[in-house]
C-alpha cells in the first residue's frame, strides 16, 4: 500500500511564488506550463531540486523529460508513480 | 558605544603608566570623542573613551558598584537593560546611573560568569572586582563588538582596536604570515588571530578570565546553537512567519532605546528596506534614513532606493560614492579596518558613516546578518544547486541548474564547459565539510600566488582548512548541508570581515554605533530550528523573510533578486589623482614590506593598466595588496601619536598604593 501525498498544492504554492511571484489566478492544474512559458528548461530543474528538496525522491535524468513536468496533473501523476515504487521497493 | 583599553599587571603589582592609558585612548578617540575616563591601581589600568548615547549627563565611566569594589569598562550596548534593572533592583542593588553598563556589572556581582546569558545587545567589556583581584573580559556572541589583547613582559594589553595596543608595545610589531595566509584564504582571520604576530582578538561568544596566580583563561560562553531535536518540522509556513515577524518587531523595539534619535541605513535591498519598514510602521513615524549611490551604475541601487523612500516617505540622505573617492580612502578603511582586505566596498560605508554623523546622528540600524541567519547568498544557492548535481555527478542535466544561478556568465557556450568544471570541485564528497565553500576558498587562494617567497617559506606546510576544521563542531559533518554553509560563513565571513571592516570600524571610523536586529541571538537561535528547505525555498533565498515583509514593501523589493553590495576595485584605484600606485606599489617599497613578490605585482599593475575588465581575482589581489602596503605603513612602520601635552582623561580615579 502506498500512502497518498497530495503534491500538487505544494507544488503550485512554490510555481507561483516563484515563477509568476504570487500571482495565483494565472494557472490551474491543467494549465500547460512549459508551452505557456511559465517554466523554462532551466525552471524545470529548479522545479525538480524543489522537489527532491521537499519530497524525498530523486528524478533520474531519463525522467526529466517534458511529459513529467507539462502540468499541475502530470507532476502530481509523475510523484504519485514515484511514490509508490520507493513504496512497493 | 566607546573604545576601552588598559593593561593588567599579570605577576606583581607594578606601577601602571598614565602616559600609556592616555596614548591608548587617544589611538580610540574616533570610537568615544565625548568624554574619557580611567581607573587606575597597582594591578590594572583601565581606560575608555566615550560616544554618549545613554545617560548623557551621568553615565561617565568607569563605572563602580554600590562599595566600589567593581570597576567596568564597556562599549557596545545591552538591550534588554530596563528589564534586567528592575529584576536588579528587586534584589536591593542601588544604581548611581540610568546607564546599561552600570546594569552589567550589578549583574555580574549576582551571576559572575553566568550574567552573559542574560545579556541581549553587542558589546566588548573589561570588570575588574579590586578586591578579590578578578579580571573578567568578555564579547558579545557574534562578535558585532570588537576586543583585542596581547601578553607582553608580564602584562596584558587590551583594546577595542589593535592600534591602541600596537601604540604603547615595547615590541616591534610584525605581520603574522599564518594570519595572512588565512586572510588570503577566507577574506578574514579564523576566530582569535589577527593580521599581527601577538596581538589576539578575543573570539565572538567567548570570555577571558585571570587573577594573580592563575594562568589567563578564554572560553566560550556561547555557540551558534545546532540540535536536531529541535527543528520545527511541524510547523507551517504561516506560523514560522508570524514567530519570526513578532521576534524582529521586538528586536527592533529595544534597539530603538536610546537617549539619542536612531536613524536607519537604506540601501533598497530586501533586508535594510525590511527593518526600516518595521520601525516606520510599528514605532517611529519620522524616521531618517542614509543611502550610498555609486558613479558606477553595475554598482548603484538608486532606483530601488528611490522607491523605498517614496514608498515610506522617510527623510533621506545620500552620499554619492564616486570612483575618485573609493580610491581617495582607501587607505583610511585599512587604518581603521586594520587587516589586508580585498574588496573596495568598505569605502562607500565609511563615507556613509561620515554623511550619518554630519547630519548629526549617532546611532543607525543596519540590516548586516540577514543573509547569513536567513538564508540570502548565492553561495547558499550554489551549494544548494551543486547538492542537486551531486545526486548524480555524471548528469548531463543536473549542472544546467547552475545557469539559474549565474546566467550572465553561462551564456558563452565554451566558458560554460570550463565553468562547470569549476563548480564541479568536490562533488562527489557533499558530506564534506567545506563542501558549501570549497569552490570559493580555492579560487581566493590562488591570491597566495603574489605572496614573496620569504613569506611562503614563513607559512611552511600551514593549512588554513585543516586549522578551521579542527575548531567545527564534532557531529558537524551530519549537519544539514544548508545549514554547515551558513556555520562557516558566519563564523568567517560575518564575523571576521561583514561585521568588522564593513561595519563596526567604518562606523566608528566617524564615532556612529550600528545596531543590527537581525543578529539578535533570539533569531539566530530560533532560525536555527528551521529546516533550510523553507528559508531557501528551491532557490528562493531568505523565502520566509520575505513572506515576513510582503505586505509592508512594495513587490518590486520583494522579488527583485538579491544584488551583493560591492564597489569598484581597479576603476577607482587606477588613475586616481589621490592614490599614487606608482611608489604604494614599487618595487623598493614591496620589497621593504616582504609580503609580495615584487615582480608578480608589477605585472599585475601593467594589466590592471592595459585591461579594463579586470578578472575578478586580480581585482581582489590588486586590492588586496594595496591595503597590505598601506597596513605595513600604518602598524609595521608604526610611529607613535602625537599626543597633545594638555590630553587629560575627563575622570580619573587614582587607587595607586592602596594594596589590601
Amino acid at each position: 500500500m502506498s500512502v497518498s501525498i497530495n503534491y500538487s498544492e505544494v507544488v503550485k504554492e512554490f510555481i507561483v511564488d516563484n515563477f509568476l511571484f504570487g500571482d495565483g489566478a494565472k494557472i490551474t492544474n491543467d494549465t500547460p506550463l512549459l508551452e505557456k512559458g511559465i517554466i523554462d528548461s532551466t525552471g524545470v530543474l529548479e522545479l525538480v531540486a524543489f522537489i527532491e528538496d521537499n519530497f524525498k525522491v530523486t528524478v533520474k535524468d531519463e525522467e526529466l523529460v517534458q511529459e513529467n513536468f507539462s502540468s499541475l496533473i502530470a507532476i502530481e501523476k509523475f510523484l504519485q508513480s514515484k511514490n509508490n515504487k520507493t513504496a512497493s521497493n | 558605544m566607546c573604545g576601552i583599553s588598559g593593561i593588567l599587571n599579570l605577576k606583581n603589582p607594578a606601577p601602571i603608566s598614565t602616559d600609556h592609558l592616555k596614548r591608548m585612548t587617544y589611538a580610540l578617540h574616533h570610537r568615544g570623542p565625548d568624554e574619557t575616563g580611567a581607573y587606575v591601581d597597582d594591578w590594572v589600568g583601565l581606560a575608555q573613551s566615550r560616544l554618549s548615547i545613554i545617560d548623557l549627563s551621568s553615565g561617565s565611566q568607569p563605572i563602580h558598584n554600590e562599595d566600589k569594589s567593581l570597576w567596568i569598562v564597556f562599549n557596545g550596548e545591552i538591550f534588554n537593560y530596563p528589564e534586567i534593572r528592575e529584576s536588579l533592583i528587586r534584589l536591593r542593588h542601588k544604581f548611581y546611573t540610568t546607564t546599561d553598563t552600570e546594569v552589567i556589572l550589578h549583574l555580574y556581582e549576582e551571576k559572575k560568569e553566568k550574567c552573559l546569558d542574560e545579556l541581549n545587545g553587542q558589546f566588548a567589556f573589561v570588570i575588574w572586582d579590586s578586591v578579590k583581584k578578578e579580571f573578567f573580559a568578555a564579547r558579545d556572541r557574534v562578535g558585532i563588538l570588537p576586543f583585542f589583547y596581547k601578553i607582553e613582559n608580564e602584562k596584558l594589553l587590551f583594546a577595542s582596536e589593535a592600534k591602541a595596543i600596537i601604540e604603547i608595545s615595547d615590541s616591534q610589531t610584525t605581520f603574522d604570515p599564518i594570519g595572512l595566509d588565512q586572510i588570503f584564504t577566507f577574506w578574514t582571520n579564523l576566530p582569535g588571530r589577527t593580521a599581527f604576530n601577538n596581538i589576539n582578538e578575543l573570539a565572538p561568544g567567548h570570555c577571558l578570565k585571570f587573577s594573580p596566580g592563575k594562568e589567563i583563561s578564554v572560553s566560550r560562553y556561547w555557540s551558534l546553537p545546532y540540535n536536531k531535536s529541535l527543528l520545527a518540522e511541524e510547523k507551517s509556513i504561516p506560523e514560522f512567519t508570524s514567530e519570526i515577524s513578532e521576534l524582529m518587531k521586538d528586536s527592533i523595539r529595544i534597539r530603538l532605546r536610546a537617549d539619542v534619535p536612531v536613524g536607519s541605513y537604506l540601501s533598497g535591498g530586501l533586508d535594510s528596506s525590511g527593518i526600516t519598514a518595521f520601525v516606520k510602521n510599528y514605532f517611529n513615524n519620522e524616521l531618517r534614513t542614509f543611502g550610498i549611490t555609486f558613479q558606477e551604475e553595475s554598482f548603484d541601487e538608486s532606483e530601488f532606493q528611490n522607491l523605498m523612500i517614496n514608498h515610506l516617505n522617510t527623510n533621506h540622505s545620500e552620499v554619492h560614492a564616486t570612483n575618485e573617492d573609493i580610491g581617495k580612502y582607501f587607505s583610511d578603511i585599512v587604518y581603521y579596518g586594520e587587516k589586508p582586505i580585498i574588496r573596495a566596498a568598505p569605502v562607500p560605508l565609511f563615507l556613509l558613516s561620515k554623511k550619518v554623523r554630519e547630519e548629526g546622528y549617532k546611532v543607525v540600524l543596519t540590516g548586516e546578518g540577514a543573509d547569513e541567519i536567513f538564508g540570502g547568498y548565492n553561495i547558499f544557492k550554489e551549494t544548494k544547486v551543486r547538492k542537486f548535481w551531486s545526486v548524480d555527478p555524471a548528469s548531463q542535466l543536473r549542472p544546467k541548474l547552475l545557469q539559474k544561478l549565474y546566467p550572465y556568465i553561462f551564456k558563452d557556450k565554451r566558458l560554460a564547459q570550463t565553468l562547470q568544471a569549476f563548480f564541479k570541485l568536490g562533488i562527489e564528497d557533499p558530506n564534506n565539510s567545506f563542501f558549501s565553500h570549497i569552490v570559493r576558498w580555492n579560487n581566493n587562494t590562488r591570491l597566495k600566488n603574489f605572496f614573496s617567497n620569504d613569506l611562503k617559506e614563513q607559512i611552511g606546510d600551514y593549512n588554513a582548512y585543516d586549522d578551521l576544521k579542527s575548531i567545527l563542531p564534532k557531529d558537524f559533518d551530519n549537519w544539514d548541508y544548508v545549514y554547515k554553509a551558513q556555520y562557516l560563513e558566519i563564523i568567517t565571513f560575518m564575523s571576521g570581515y561583514l561585521l568588522s571592516s564593513q561595519g563596526d570600524r567604518m562606523a566608528m571610523a566617524n564615532s556612529v554605533e550600528l545596531r543590527v536586529p537581525y543578529l539578535d541571538h533570539r533569531i539566530i537561535e530560533y532560525m536555527a530550528t528551521v529546516p533550510s528547505r523553507f528559508k531557501i525555498r528551491g532557490l528562493n533565498e531568505k523565502y520566509l523573510l520575505k513572506k515576513v515583509f510582503n505586505d509592508l514593501l512594495p513587490q518590486r523589493i520583494v522579488n527583485r533578486p538579491k544584488n551583493p553590495y560591492r564597489a569598484p576595485i581597479r576603476n577607482s584605484f587606477l588613475n586616481n589623482k589621490s592614490l599614487d600606485l606608482k611608489t604604494i606599489l614599487s618595487e623598493k617599497k614591496i620589497s621593504y614590506a616582504g609580503v609580495f613578490d615584487p615582480d608578480k605585482v608589477n605585472l599585475l599593475m601593467k594589466k590592471a593598466e592595459r585591461t579594463e575588465a579586470l578578472s575578478e581575482l586580480d581585482n581582489m589581489a590588486l586590492a588586496g595588496i594595496i591595503s597590505t602596503q598601506f597596513l605595513h605603513n600604518d602598524f609595521i612602520n608604526h610611529k607613535k601619536l602625537d599626543v597633545p601635552d594638555n590630553y587629560r582623561f575627563n575622570t580619573f580615579i587614582d587607587k595607586r598604593n592602596q594594596i589590601n
